[in-house]
């Protein structure tokens, strides 16, 4: 059993970004949310992790608890002019185990300095995090979900910004989280990334348009549903009468 | 000799003859160890004017505590609490479970505070006692409202400590506190709570008003200094203790009013980081320095 979604519908002043989604993300392995822009990606994430109250619907973290999930952050979400320096941010992975107030510890330190090695930013434990670049702050923020070390790992637009060498190095990472049997689920929208690395995908446009093994969902015709379907806000629509909306 | 002895009559004279200049001085220390943090945090989460309307929103529990009770600090301290936690709360909420921000909630709650505070104040006291609420006066500070001044600071010391990484994590990633399943709204709410208690033990010292100046032109000036929390932290204690003993002193030496002479000294403080300040001040970014190798 793994992370399932339950007639799921989030909107924003009554129009719902997701609309009515229901389905099972597939257990450790990689799957692809796709979609359009203003598909409901992001919202959908935030729902899972609670950030985002659902009207309607629910998610079951079907045997998850909080603490075996990591969540990467649109680099949007994070005020980056705060005086704190790459080691700090990378040590707040360490959440589950320090708590608001414990302290790092040695073995922490050493996750954390592992964790820097690994994403090959070892150089760079104490520069602020104003000084880099957008790049190296998403190797940073993937550092981190490696010290979090979780089952179920949540990534909303992980590529953004981010040149070639740095999506191949994370997508490796990605690819080896795999291996390790972990949950991944990410936002994309790289075609081809999608198509490499990740054995699932979800294509949403608002509702789900499509959801299963990647070659079968990422069709022509699926492609072209979902765009069609993501259309337009519309001002006057009317209001939604489908089952379970009463309850 | 002469020098040593013009020294001593400057700098330390004024606080070994009088009581009452010692008093302001612990005073002083005391405001600034509270009020330099938590100002720190107000700049580091936007929140640089959110102090200046939480010192109006406290007005009207002064006042009710000033009727009830004359002018008796503890209740005029406790009536300043209750009324600016009050504020903070409805704010709060306005903020919760509406679409209005923050600002616009707190702008909101303040004026409607500080106008029953104001009619308060008019319909039953002087506008002496007005005066006195809105400027205080550190040199009238006596032994209950110091232990009441170093009683906050501790507090806030010890909370700080205590609530220091949720309250950076959540200016800095809220969605990520969010995820790990923290609250951000409960650390938000003990962080206002403790600007609050902050401006209430400024009062009696500084008056609502420049209590407020002790709390942010010090916490300015000190991100223009440091580049880690913790410099800013000690720069910004250090920066408004200055400014508390330079303004008695000059307050001293000149009769001026003790509260101005503080600010205004730790606004020159600003105005000096401003045109200086290390990082990021105006004259280093523009001095020329040749760039490192890598």
């Amino acid at each position: 059993m793994s992370i399932a979604l339950e007639n799921i519908t989030v909107s924003y002043q009554r129009h719902p970004a997701v609309h009515h989604a229901s389905g099972q993300f597939a257990e450790g392995e990689a799957t692809a949310i796709f979609g359009p822009n203003g598909a409901g990606k992001s919202t959908l994430l935030k729902a899972m992790i609670g950030a985002l109250k659902p009207d309607h619907g629910k998610v079951h973290l079907n045997g998850f608890k909080r603490r075996d999930i990591a969540y990467l952050p649109q680099q949007s979400e994070i005020d980056r002019s705060l005086p704190v320096s790459v080691i700090d941010l990378v040590s707040t992975g360490l959440w589950h185990h320090t708590g608001p107030f414990g302290r790092v510890g040695r073995s922490g330190h050493d996750r954390v300095c592992a964790a820097l090695e690994q994403v090959g930013l070892a150089e760079f434990q104490h520069r602020p995090i104003s000084a880099l670049s957008s790049g190296q702050f998403q190797r940073v923020l993937f550092a981190r979900i490696l010290v979090q070390d979780a089952r179920l790992i949540l990534l909303d637009e992980p590529f953004n910004a981010v040149d070639a060498k740095t999506t191949f190095d994370l997508l490796e990472l990605v690819r080896h989280w795999r291996d390790e049997k972990r949950t991944v689920i990410a936002v994309l929208h790289d075609y081809e990334q999608v198509r490499a690395y990740f054995s699932q995908t979800l294509l949403m446009a608002r509702e789900i348009v499509a959801w299963g093994k990647t070659a079968e969902v990422l069709t022509d015709d699926n492609l072209l549903r979902a765009v069609n379907r993501a259309a337009h806000w519309q001002e006057h629509a009317p209001v939604c009468r489908v089952d379970g909306e009463a309850a | 000799m002469l020098l040593g002895h013009v020294l001593n009559e400057l700098l330390i004279a004024p606080f070994t003859d009088f009581a009452f200049m010692r008093r302001a001085l612990a005073g002083c220390l005391a405001l600034a160890l509270g009020s330099g943090p938590i100002g720190l945090f107000l700049v580091m989460r936007r929140m640089s004017l959110m102090g200046d309307a939480m010192s109006h929103a406290v007005l009207p529990g002064a006042a009710v505590g000033f009727l009830l009770a004359g002018l008796s600090l503890p209740a005029m301290s406790l009536g300043g609490f209750v009324a600016g936690v009050l504020v903070a709360l409805l704010a709060g909420l306005a903020t919760r479970f509406t679409s209005l921000k923050e600002d616009a909630s707190f702008a909101a709650f303040y004026l409607l505070s500080l106008a029953l505070g104001v009619l308060l104040v008019s319909k039953s006291g002087s506008n002496v006692d007005l005066m006195h609420i809105l400027f205080g006066s550190v040199l009238a500070v006596d032994q209950p409202a110091l232990i009441l001044v170093a009683s906050v600071a501790t507090v806030t010391l010890l909370s700080l400590s205590v609530i220091y990484r949720p309250l950076l994590l959540e200016s800095l990633d809220p969605v990520f506190l969010r995820a790990v399943g923290s609250r951000g709204g409960f650390w938000h709410m003990l962080f206002l709570m403790l600007v609050v208690l902050n401006l209430v033990a400024g009062f009696q010292a500084l008056g609502t008003l420049m209590a407020v100046g002790l709390m942010m032109l010090p916490a300015i000036s000190a991100r223009l200094w440091a580049s880690s929390v913790g410099g800013m932290l000690a720069t910004s204690i250090c920066v408004a203790f200055g400014s508390g003993v330079g303004g008695l002193l000059l307050s001293y030496h000149f009769e001026l009013p003790s509260g101005p002479a503080i600010i205004l000294l730790a606004g020159l403080v600003y105005l000096v980081s401003l045109l200086f300040g290390s990082v990021g001040g105006a004259v280093p970014r523009y001095v020329r320095t040749r760039h490192l190798e890598g």
